[in-house]
């Protein structure tokens, strides 16, 4: 029995009747800052009660963040939370679990070494029986049609296996609203299937779900509502059953034509091959394989594009083109001098506790004997510094005391300054402020008309298309080479189309 | 750290509460503490033979062997058995100087130190190659050596070494020809100060102006940037680090019996590898302040003699303070670290 | 024959002791991710804390004041690597220096630079009635002092205690993979914590026997690495409260070795036999699949937002 009025329901529970607020949890306003990286700018999310609520949004839109906020796994620096419409500040995942709510994490937050009774109960208190605890899996899972034997080890399960598990664990919690970050990320489509087909049976039952995810077809297919953060910011919250898919797109790229090309690079004049890949694959650094038979050239003159979501094998594909990592498979030919600009610069290219000097002369290090001349490199330095406007004391200043974009400059600066045949910058622009951005994407553009092969991954389409000669998309690691449009792009890196 | 003056600021902040908290604690344990400080100023700087028989001759073994633990340190190698390696080339060294005491010096002195690096880098070998091949942690492989070390000179000393009595637990003396010769008539200071000295001038050319050195800093500094960037093999580049690092121990161990004692016995290391690393953090592994600490440890030591002869305050208050040195940087250090983020 | 083979068993078992008790504290530690190289000063310091309190109250306060010594000597090592986030190797190190260098000035200074034999009253051996006449294995599993009836209920305890409660779980997750433990509600930082200053009080236990059920005195330096011993233990026996016990005993026996040579009329120099333990640590390390068996996260400092 129920009755609706003014946002809250009435319900017959437990023997007695409830007032039940319409929205479960209703984020509002809500700042987010990293350093000098802005997460989230006034982000807002309202989920209804016994709805499907997708969240959508590019990489880097500030999805996790809002959701990791959700959960009381990081505070606010603005803006207001309320559960069930009342507020409430969390200060641990505990206190949102006692909440009444779940999460479901991307990068599964199990114990690899322990059964999966033992990771569901993990966090209880008192007397831990395995017996006890297997029973209650099992009819957990038939609760909820989730099956997974207790008694396994997790680091045995495989991924739509652990990921029920995790499921599990969340609603062993009693959660009534459950949030799944990018579920489908690492799924095959009939798991991804049999995970939807289960959430809607869930809404059904009364739960409440909020999916943050890419996929923009399936989201329209199962959820009631949809919302999509820009840029850290919420620009659309709408019931599913009026938007088509162009509207969405609209909405996460903030442009009206997407079909059209993005071009505003004059079209490039390409020269001779410099690096070529041919059914390259190569293993990450557990033993993983991340790349499978891979192939791509890569000519001077001209900036390749590559786009690829986290886990996709990006990673190792540059790191293949660059030299660093060697396949296992297949062949790589590269030129004698490779660039390359890591995404984690202040672990991988930049020794923080070294002067610029010192750094400028890590490149090529190990082709230097004998004897050091510190005054010739320092000046070498300057003039790098100079040309690409970095913006420091000195070349004797520490690497570490420089902001982000300088940094970046730098490093570009100084794997330009060898004229490298081939350059791979990996996010180069990542947590840049806007000025910095633009010399960097100019400085690799330089380089491209200089003459050297550029290969460019970004995790914003927004930088890399309006460079790219040629784009091409890395998915579940295999690499396709897809036309240079935004729509293309988009259902490439989902797996779409 | 953002300005390289903030390191040595670190440092000299450490030594300032140590003097400190080492005179509250004498204070605390009721001694007379101006006799005591007097007695320590004394016993490191009061007289010639103070500086150059105790304070300097103290100081020598902590510079070899700080030199050691720095490098190893720079390369991220953990180099905790500085003690053993130390123990190898001496134990070496007095067998080598045993058996060449007939030949000229100019000849069998530099084999008896050659013989003695060796000896120690080769101990040092082990625990490289246990880290190279099972990735066994140097810290305890370096450490159970020192014990295993120990054991090596007990039985030395007490067998194939032992003077011809078989009563003391000592070799015989060794023969001039492998004696390092005294700087100063009637003091204890001897040739190996200065070829310590000549070391850490030589090793600072090393780091800080050869490509090679570079490439040592870098692995210590930034392995992974110095891998990703420089493309330099940074296991290799420890590996020969750590055992080189042996070398220097080893030659400590040299020096101290060819230009000291002038034999082996047991506990001819009162700890020299362990100060060393208190020697080498408080210089921020720099070897040339290292010869400073080393010389700063030297007096601390020959003050603590003096301070327990005449003030009865235990020496091994000298172990005391060395540990808060290490614990005093490590703190400093992030405080600094914490105010900047 | 037998006679001799029995006291050798006996000797071994008593050697054993206080390397168990170290290494059991080092397995709880070891299990929350982290190595503690200040467990050789938690046992020096245990040991001068044993001979302060028995001098001071008998052998139980001894023992207590060891516990507590032991304690804050690993407590040091809490606040500097869970705090000023510092290199648990190199804070481990400074802990142990520090604790000899203090327990050797105590020493000197409150009982006399020449340490004249200062003894404190030693536990015998009581044999348990009935087990103690069982053959071979009677005498030397129980007749011992009653510290190792200790250990062996400590044994057991800490074994159900690891397997059968939640706080147990707790443990080994945070050793495994913080991030899970994180997001289950658990607190990894106090996990660790608290493992830290239960190995300390362990560690002090250990040096507790070494005084009160061994030697019968203090001397500088007494522990002679038991501390670095105790986390090869851990690592032969995988881990594991059963694996810990077999290779303190395998320890035990290898310590006791040069007796037996001795009374087979072998002379082989005795340096060899003290020896033998640090020689069988650095096998033990470089010959198990450390790796394979090891907690996930062992040795790896926390990340920032999981803590």
């Amino acid at each position: 029995m129920a009755g609706h009025a003014r946002g809250c329901s009435v319900e017959f529970c437990g023997g007695a009747y409830r007032i039940v607020s319409d929205t479960t949890l209703a984020l509002r306003a809500i700042d987010k800052r990293f350093g000098a990286t802005t997460a989230l700018v006034t982000a807002s999310l309202t989920v209804r009660r016994g709805t499907l609520h997708a969240v959508l949004g590019e990489n880097g839109a500030g999805k996790t963040t809002l959701m990791r906020i959700a959960f009381g796994m990081l505070r606010p620096d603005a803006g207001t939370l309320a559960i069930d419409d009342r507020p409430v500040s969390l200060t641990s995942s505990a206190d949102a679990m006692q909440h009444g709510l779940g999460m479901v994490h991307q990068h599964f937050t199990l114990v690899p070494a322990m059964t999966t009774a033992e990771n569901i109960a993990l966090g209880g208190h008192g007397m831990f029986r395995a017996r006890e605890a297997a029973a209650r899996v099992r009819s957990l899972g038939e609760q909820t049609g989730l099956a997974v034997d207790p008694d396994a080890r997790v680091s045995s399960l495989g991924v739509g296996a652990q990921q029920r598990v995790e499921i599990l664990k969340a609603l062993a919690g009693n959660a009534r609203t459950l949030i799944l970050d990018e579920p489908t990320a690492v799924l095959t489509p009939r798991e991804t299937e049999e995970l939807f087909r289960w959430l809607r049976r869930y809404v059904a039952d009364g739960g409440t779900a909020v999916l943050v995810t890419h996929k923009l077809q399936e989201a329209l297919s199962i959820a009631d509502d949809v919302t999509v953060l820009r840029r850290g910011a919420n620009v659309l919250t709408a019931p599913a059953a009026g938007l088509q898919v162009d509207d969405l797109v609209r909405a996460l790229t903030g442009e009206d034509h997407a079909e059209q090309p993005l071009r505003a690079r004059a079209a490039a004049a390409r020269g001779a091959s410099v690096a070529r890949l041919v059914d390259a694959c190569a293993r990450d650094a557990r033993g993983v394989v991340r790349v499978q038979a891979a192939t791509i050239e890569c000519f001077a003159g001209e900036i390749v594009g590559i786009a690829g979501i986290e886990g996709s094998g990006v990673h190792e594909l540059l790191r293949l083109l660059a030299g660093r990592l060697t396949p296992f498979a297949g062949s790589a030919k590269l030129p004698t001098t490779v660039g390359f600009v890591p995404e984690d610069r202040q672990r991988d290219a930049l020794v923080e506790e070294f002067s610029l000097t010192e750094n400028f002369c890590l490149r090529g290090a190990t082709a230097r004997t004998g004897r050091i001349s510190w005054p010739a490199i320092a000046e070498q330095t300057g003039a790098a510094m100079r040309a690409h406007d970095v913006r420091a004391p000195s070349p004797a200043t520490l690497a570490g005391a420089l902001s982000g974009g300088n940094q970046q400059k730098f490093v570009l600066g100084r794997e330009l300054d060898a004229h490298p045949a081939l350059v791979v910058a990996e996010n180069p622009v990542r947590g840049l402020d806007h000025l910095a951005t633009e010399q960097v994407l100019r400085e690799l553009e330089h380089a491209a008309d200089a003459g050297s092969a550029v290969v460019l991954y970004s995790g914003d389409l927004d930088e890399l298309l309006p460079v790219a000669d040629r784009m091409f998309v890395m998915f579940a690691g295999r690499l396709r080479e897809v036309p240079v449009t935004r729509s293309a792009v988009a259902s490439a890196l989902v797996g779409a189309s | 750290m953002r300005r390289p003056g903030e390191r040595w600021a670190v440092s000299a902040a450490t030594l300032l509460v140590i003097v400190a908290a080492v005179s509250a604690i004498l204070i605390a344990g009721g001694y007379d503490t101006s006799r005591a400080l007097t007695a320590l100023w004394n016993g490191a700087f009061g007289s010639p033979y103070a500086v150059l028989s105790a304070t300097l001759v103290r100081a020598t073994p902590l510079l070899f062997v700080g030199l050691a633990v720095g490098l190893a340190f720079r390369a991220g190698v953990l180099n905790i058995g500085a003690e053993g390696q130390l123990l190898a080339g001496a134990t070496t060294a007095a067998a080598v100087g045993l058996f060449l005491g007939g030949f000229p010096r100019p000849l069998a002195l530099p084999v008896v130190l050659i013989a003695g690096a060796a000896a120690g880098s080769a101990w040092a070998g082990v625990a490289a190659w246990l880290k190279q091949q099972f990735g066994v942690l140097e810290v305890i492989s370096t450490l159970m050596l020192n014990f295993v070390a120990a054991y090596m000179v007990s039985w030395a000393v007490r067998g194939p070494l032992q003077e011809p009595t078989h009563v003391y637990p000592q070799t015989v003396e060794l023969a001039d020809a492998v004696r390092l010769p005294a700087l100063f008539a009637g003091h204890r200071l001897h040739l190996g100060f200065l070829l310590g000295l000549a070391l850490a001038v030589a090793l600072w050319w090393f780091l800080m102006h050869t490509a090679a050195g570079f490439r040592v800093r870098a692995v210590g500094a930034g392995a992974s940037a110095a891998r990703s960037a420089g493309g330099i093999n940074a296991a290799r580049t420890a590996t020969l680090v750590f055992v080189a690092s042996g070398a220097l121990a080893g030659l400590g161990g040299a020096s101290e019996v060819t230009g000291v004692t002038f034999s082996l016995y047991e506990g001819i290391s009162p700890g020299y590898g362990y100060s060393a690393i208190a020697v080498a953090l408080l210089a921020r592994l720099h070897p040339l302040a290292i010869v400073a600490t080393a010389l700063l440890f030297g007096a601390l030591e020959s003050g603590a003699s003096a301070m327990q002869r005449d003030a009865n305050v235990p020496s091994v208050i000298a172990t005391v303070i060395e540990a808060l040195v290490v614990l005093g940087v490590l703190a400093l250090d992030h405080a600094r670290a914490s105010r900047e983020s | 024959m037998a006679d001799t083979f029995g006291d050798f068993l006996q000797a071994s078992v008593r050697t054993a002791t206080p390397l168990a008790l170290a290494a059991y504290g080092e397995l709880v530690v070891e299990r929350a991710g982290i190595i503690n190289l200040g467990l050789e000063g938690a046992i020096i310091a245990g040991a001068f804390g044993a001979l302060v309190g028995a001098g001071a109250g008998g052998i139980g306060a001894g023992f207590a004041v060891a516990m507590i010594a032991g304690c804050a000597a690993t407590a040091v090592v809490a606040l500097v690597v869970l705090w000023l986030r510092a290199d648990a190797i190199i804070a481990g190190t400074a802990v142990t220096m520090l604790a000899l260098g203090l327990t050797g000035t105590l020493y000197r200074s409150l009982y006399g630079a020449q340490g004249a034999a200062l003894s404190v009253p030693t536990l015998s051996p009581q044999a348990l009635p009935l087990l103690a006449d069982v053959p071979w294995l009677g005498r030397a599993l129980f007749v011992q002092p009653v510290i190792t009836y200790a250990l062996y209920g400590l044994a057991a305890a800490l074994w159900w205690w690891m397997t059968r409660t939640h706080a147990g779980l707790a443990l080994r997750a945070v050793g495994e993979r913080p991030v899970a433990a994180f997001a289950a509600g658990i607190s990894p930082v106090r996990v660790q914590a608290l493992a830290l200053l239960f190995g300390g009080a362990m560690g002090g236990l250990a040096g507790g026997v070494l005084v009160l059920a061994q030697v019968g005195t203090f001397a500088e330096g007494m522990s002679s690495g038991r501390g670095f011993i105790a986390i090869a233990i851990v690592v032969l026996g995988r881990w594991s409260p059963l694996g810990v016990a077999a290779a303190a005993l395998l320890f035990g026996v290898a310590s006791q070795l040069q007796y037996v040579f001795q009374s087979l009329g072998w002379s082989v120099p005795y340096q060899l036999f003290l020896a033998l333990p640090y020689v069988l640590t650095l096998l033990a390390l470089a010959g198990t699949q450390r790796r394979a068996e090891a907690p996930a996260a062992l040795g790896k400092p926390l990340d920032d937002d999981t803590r």
